[in-house]
């Protein structure tokens, strides 16, 4: 594709293949596509400065990427840039659209073809669409579009043989008539309807100004995309499916909080009880504590004394080779790898956006919208993921709200892991109070920055996907995906945390910051003196920091006051990065010391406050 | 009359989106001006959800007040 702006980097493009090129709204079964059209070999990479993974796959002698899932060629956010970009470089264009929802799907469509792509269209869910009752006439359809349009079920491989076939073929559509005369004479067609729509990067790119012609534009293909629509579609019945109404209820306000109930129910018992408990005590005490630390620490004991520095690095107390892996195998890695399934599993139902609509309330209260749940689920799972999907927000006052929540407030699921293991032989009062508090504080922190902020935040306006019961072979391979890139951004952090506490400790500085820290730990706090090596142990991460409680003796009034100072503390190091690198320097630093003074403050209010 | 104003089951045609990034949005989710949708659902103090065909969307309650609908007599 002629194009002669924007230069960027096509992640991985081996010369000389064919640049194939998937686009479709989300939750249209893109992703189902895509791996039915290329197989098992997938390669991920992260989209150059950005937090947008792409994949890629090969399919023949043609080079096949997956893009997030957009509703437009435009910039209205991180994930419609970075899919703009990719399309800007096909010489292919694959549109996935979803049969049941053609109407919303053609405006895409059609813009893709007005850009002059040569296009296939997939007709997606062909099945769905016959369950709602819709029969799409597909000649017409492709007679109206001028491109091939092969109906398909990705997840059941229907349709896959004639796409695989048809991208070879992809030809160059009908573009709509109406927007011609708003077009500027460019030689690039793609350019050229970008430009119309006040696309700031590609009007730059041409020293042109903004022809101000988008809403326009927009307004004349949607009118083509509703005309096209009502042509091919024919409603055989109006039945609504039980997925419909399970959709239906999952937002209605009774019905929708009971099954928002029992779906926290139900994963508390998979992760909280089945894999944190369960499963840990396996990896954990078992495999770990049973046989992997002594095995290595023997290995190390035959070739360095473990008294010395170098033993003590390897295998001591906060040991490379000892607490570093059995720690982020044994207890991390089943946490994570559970979170992840979930969120898959909440992603690919369609279920998210039905919680997001639920707590839109509440979040409106702390200066944010429904869709801020997205940031705050995964924030249990990893903050700095967390923050860095900040960036989908609409606009800078909720990333910041948003980016400060997480780092005071929401503990990662490494953290809760040890969270829980301390507070559940303290009985149910002790976890009923310690959430309390910390939703408490999670309130009036966003309730503070909500007043104290200038500016206003952007409304809730979520397209809900139908529910629909998510392929495993999806979740899983999603899952896996995610959890791979915790466990490569996690090591290193923990491997240079682990030995830098061990050479304070040979060095003897850890014995006297514990002694300076003193009047903070042991006068406001109340705590042991030891404490402290925690909380510094905390700088480099929380959950971290927490297990360094883990080993000291203290009455449950104690285990409470250090718990909550310990999940307000600092954020990881890499969070702090991510906060830095996002938020700026000032902003970033200003939330760092706003959560270590708050969290010492308040741990010392709890340890005045709790009196029995 | 105000999106925000509707019942559930009402049907009405949106007539003016007062702000200029939801209403490219909307052209492009197919509920532009002019579009015939169903309030399927308002959550009290929280977001109306809109349904135009098989598609459903939700709207914060702020957005709603400020895009004003047409009631289809009769329904």
């Amino acid at each position: 594709m002629a194009h002669d702006c924007c230069e960027t980097v096509m992640v991985n493009a081996p010369p000389g293949a064919l640049k194939v090129v998937l686009v479709g709204n989300p939750n249209v079964g893109k992703s189902a596509v895509f791996h039915a059209l290329t197989g098992v070999y997938v390669e991920v990479s992260n989209y150059p400065g950005t937090t947008v993974d792409i994949n890629s796959g090969r399919m023949g002698e043609a080079v096949i990427y997956d893009t997030p899932g957009v509703y437009g060629v435009s910039a209205f956010n991180e994930e419609e840039r970075v899919a703009r970009e990719m399309i800007m470089q096909a010489e292919t264009v694959v549109n996935v659209v979803d049969a049941a929802h053609l109407d919303r799907d053609l405006f895409l469509t059609l813009q893709l073809i007005d850009m002059g792509f040569p296009t296939v269209v997939a007709l997606n869910m062909m099945d769905e669409a016959a369950a709602q009752g819709l029969a799409v006439d597909v000649d017409r359809l492709s007679a109206l579009l001028g491109v091939e349009v092969i109906p398909t079920v990705a997840v059941k491989g229907q349709g896959v043989g004639e796409l695989k076939a048809a991208v070879l073929r992809a030809r160059r559509g009908h573009r709509t008539p109406a927007i011609a005369p708003l077009l500027p004479d460019l030689s690039a067609p793609a350019d050229a309807v970008l430009v119309a729509e006040d696309d700031e990067v590609v009007c730059h790119a041409h020293g042109l100004a903004l022809p101000g012609t988008r809403e326009e534009i927009y307004r004349l293909r949607r009118e083509r995309a509703d005309d096209t629509a009502v042509k091919v579609i024919k409603e055989t019945n109006r039945g609504a499916s039980f997925a419909t109404r399970l959709g239906r209820w999952s937002i209605q306000p009774v019905t929708g909080p009971a099954i928002m109930l029992l779906f926290l129910i139900a994963m508390y018992y998979i992760v909280g009880v089945g894999l944190a408990q369960w499963l840990v005590n396996i990896t954990e005490k078992t495999w770990m504590d049973g046989y992997y630390v002594p095995f290595v620490t023997g290995l190390v004991a035959r070739v360095v004394s473990l008294d010395g520095f170098i033993g003590q690095v390897l295998a001591g107390e906060f040991g490379l080779l000892t607490m570093t892996v059995s720690y982020l195998i044994g207890l991390l890695l089943p946490l994570v790898v559970g979170f992840y399934l979930v969120l898959a599993f909440m992603e690919d139902s369609g279920y998210l956006p039905r919680v997001a609509v639920l707590v839109d309330r509440l979040m409106t209260k702390v200066g944010l919208n429904g869709r801020a749940v997205i940031p705050m689920i995964l924030g249990f799972g990893c903050v700095t993921m967390a923050t860095m999907s900040t960036r989908l927000m609409g606009t800078k006052r909720e990333r910041t709200i948003a980016t400060f929540l997480l780092s005071l407030a929401i503990p990662c699921s490494a953290q809760l892991a040890v969270i829980a293991a301390m507070l559940a032989p303290l009985g149910l009062l002790y976890g009923l109070l310690f959430t309390a508090i910390l939703l408490v504080i999670y309130g009036v922190a966003g309730v503070a920055m909500d007043k104290m902020l200038p500016g206003r935040s952007s409304d809730l306006l979520i397209d809900l996907p139908p529910l629909r019961w998510p392929n495993p072979k999806n979740i899983l391979q999603k899952s896996y995906l995610k959890s791979k890139m915790f466990i490569m951004e996690a090591g290193p952090i923990f491997a240079v945390g682990s030995v830098l506490v061990s050479v304070l400790s040979a060095w003897g500085i850890l014995e006297r910051l514990q002694g300076a820290l003193a009047p903070v730990t042991v006068g406001w706090l109340g705590l042991p003196k030891e404490a402290a090596r925690a909380f510094i142990m905390g700088f480099v991460r929380r959950d971290f920091g927490a297990a360094g409680l883990f080993d000291l003796t203290l009455t449950p009034h104690q285990t409470m006051v250090s718990l909550m100072t310990i999940t307000l503390f600092v954020p990881c190091i890499a969070s702090v990065m991510i906060m830095l690198k996002e938020r700026g320097k000032k902003e970033g630093m200003l939330m760092w010391v706003a959560d270590l003074t708050l969290a010492i403050f308040i741990g010392g209010l709890v340890n005045r406050a709790l009196f029995w | 009359m105000k999106l925000i104003e509707a019942v559930p089951g009402q049907e009405f045609v949106i007539t003016d989106i007062a702000d200029d990034f939801v209403r490219l949005q909307a052209i492009r989710f197919g509920i532009a001006e002019g579009a015939r949708a169903i309030c399927q659902t308002v959550l009290p103090g929280g977001p109306v959800v809109v349904r135009k065909g098989k598609q459903e969307m939700a709207l914060g309650r702020n957005l709603a007040s400020r895009i004003q609908v047409r009631p289809v007599e009769g329904k």
